[in-house]
């Protein structure tokens, strides 16, 4: 059910990770101010945009969900939800080293981009406890759902608060004029952003199959079990 | 729906009267949280940053004491499913909710406020109060609206106090941001009111969000 277009997909993320690497160890010039640590900014905001847009994409399943009451959406939403927390924890540990490197502490509080994010992560952790103590499963879904949708309106409105409160030191990547990226750059963060949401899209395919398969093999168990209730 | 909503709310109001269980368990933490504050900071007068910090925080803290509670009355005697059966709307439930949460709010900060200008604030209270009002009922309206949504999410939980306190704090922090930028001008020793249109502008922005946002997902809590 999930599976369609797998392989091709995972080529083609392989195909773009190596790339991204071979651009961002061969390609890119080492950052004339901060050197070789100004690489880890090639994995670090990749994986916060697309872990931000998961959380958003995560939502948006979740609007799907509750219109047409089919659980696969709330499935969908979950793995896209629980995804975009494992990168968000790559997006605060790498983050932290950059911020270490390049402004000397290992958290800055005026970087409005980074506390966002903060709040943002610790919110949705607590989608697991909301999700797992709800056992009714049709229900679970639902109020699953209802907190996608009001965590993902809440992001954009977070960073919007954030941003206002504090002074702007987090170079903006691509801003209206182009970002201040030069050169060789720019090609390569944008296959980075490309080989991370290729990446993204993959591991959840991947995730989504195993729990089709595995709640497939649970229904056959049960069928097998009423068929011939002496042979288990 | 408006009729349903106010008998829900007069019936929560009554309630509340009668058993006076949210408002003043929330302005005895008020009081208490202040003088953890005093303690907590070794300060016996804050003005500035502090003093709005150590006012926004506390007011947000008792929120949230007030949010376990909206729905303890219905989960721990079945209320809901007697409103399930009555032929309303659940948005007559939400509007009627966040209503009685905002007067809550309301209530605690009439003694809130005085005993914080009497405890802990340096600076006169009473100059900078028309400013400081709508700040004050603004945030009241987008913590009744979240905290409403938040309320009725936990109750289907095994352990609804802990996932409101989890899940209310970090979507408040917008709320508290523009509050206390509002209102830490206000409090300074010579007090000004700097950029209070552009804290407004954040706090309503997302009173309408976050209200629009509840009406339209409640319907799907609650309904089994």
């Amino acid at each position: 059910m999930y599976s369609k277009g797998f392989k091709p997909l995972s080529v083609a993320t392989v195909v773009a990770v190596a790339t991204a690497l071979a651009l961002i160890f061969f390609y890119a010039p080492l950052d004339a101010d901060q050197g070789f640590v100004q690489k880890i900014f090639y994995v670090h905001v990749p994986m916060a945009m697309v872990s931000l847009g998961g959380f958003v994409a995560g939502g948006l399943m979740a609007i799907r969900h509750l219109r047409s009451g089919d659980p696969s959406w709330d499935v969908r939403s979950y793995v896209a939800i629980h995804l975009s927390i494992i990168l968000g924890v790559g997006v605060l540990v790498t983050g932290s080293i950059w911020a270490r490197a390049s402004w000397g502490h290992w958290w800055v509080w005026d970087e409005p981009v980074l506390v966002s994010f903060l709040i943002v992560f610790l919110l949705y952790c607590v989608y697991y406890p909301l999700r797992f103590s709800i056992e009714d499963p049709e229900r679970q879904a639902r109020y699953s759902s209802v907190f996608a949708i009001t965590a993902g309106a809440f992001v954009p409105l977070n960073f919007l608060a954030v941003r206002l409160a504090q002074a702007y030191t987090h170079p903006r990547v691509l801003s209206q004029t182009g970002g201040n990226l030069p050169g060789e750059m720019r090609p390569t963060f944008l296959v980075s952003l490309v080989a991370m949401t290729l990446l993204f899209v993959t591991l959840w395919k991947l995730e989504l199959t195993s729990k089709h398969a595995s709640a497939q093999l649970k229904s056959l168990r049960r069928k097998l079990a009423a068929r011939e209730p002496a042979a288990v | 729906m408006i009729r349903a909503a106010r008998a829900i709310l007069a019936k929560d109001l009554r309630l509340e009267l009668r058993t006076k269980e949210s408002v003043p368990a929330m302005t005895l933490f008020t009081l208490t949280v202040y003088v953890l504050f005093h303690f907590g900071l070794d300060r016996n007068s804050l003005d500035g940053s502090l003093a709005a910090g150590v006012l926004w925080v506390t007011l947000l803290l008792a929120a949230v004491v007030g949010v376990a509670r909206l729905f303890a009355a219905e989960r721990e005697q079945g209320g809901i499913e007697g409103l399930l059966l009555a032929p309303v709307d659940l948005t007559a439930l939400f509007v009627a909710k966040a209503a009685a949460l905002f007067l809550f709010l309301c209530a605690v900060e009439l003694v809130a406020l005085p005993a914080f200008a009497l405890l802990l604030l340096g600076p006169d209270l009473l100059d900078p109060l028309p400013e400081l009002l709508p700040v004050l009922l603004l945030a009241n309206l987008g913590v009744a609206a979240v905290g409403a949504l938040v309320a009725a999410l936990a109750t289907a939980t095994r352990a609804p106090e802990l996932i409101v306190t989890l899940l209310l704090l970090p979507l408040l922090v917008p709320v508290l941001i523009a509050s206390a930028q509002a209102t830490e001008p206000l409090v300074r020793s010579d007090p000004s009111a700097d950029e209070l249109g552009r804290w407004l502008g954040v706090l309503t922005l997302y009173d309408v969000v976050f209200v629009l946002l509840s009406v339209a997902v409640f319907d799907f809590l609650l309904e089994d």
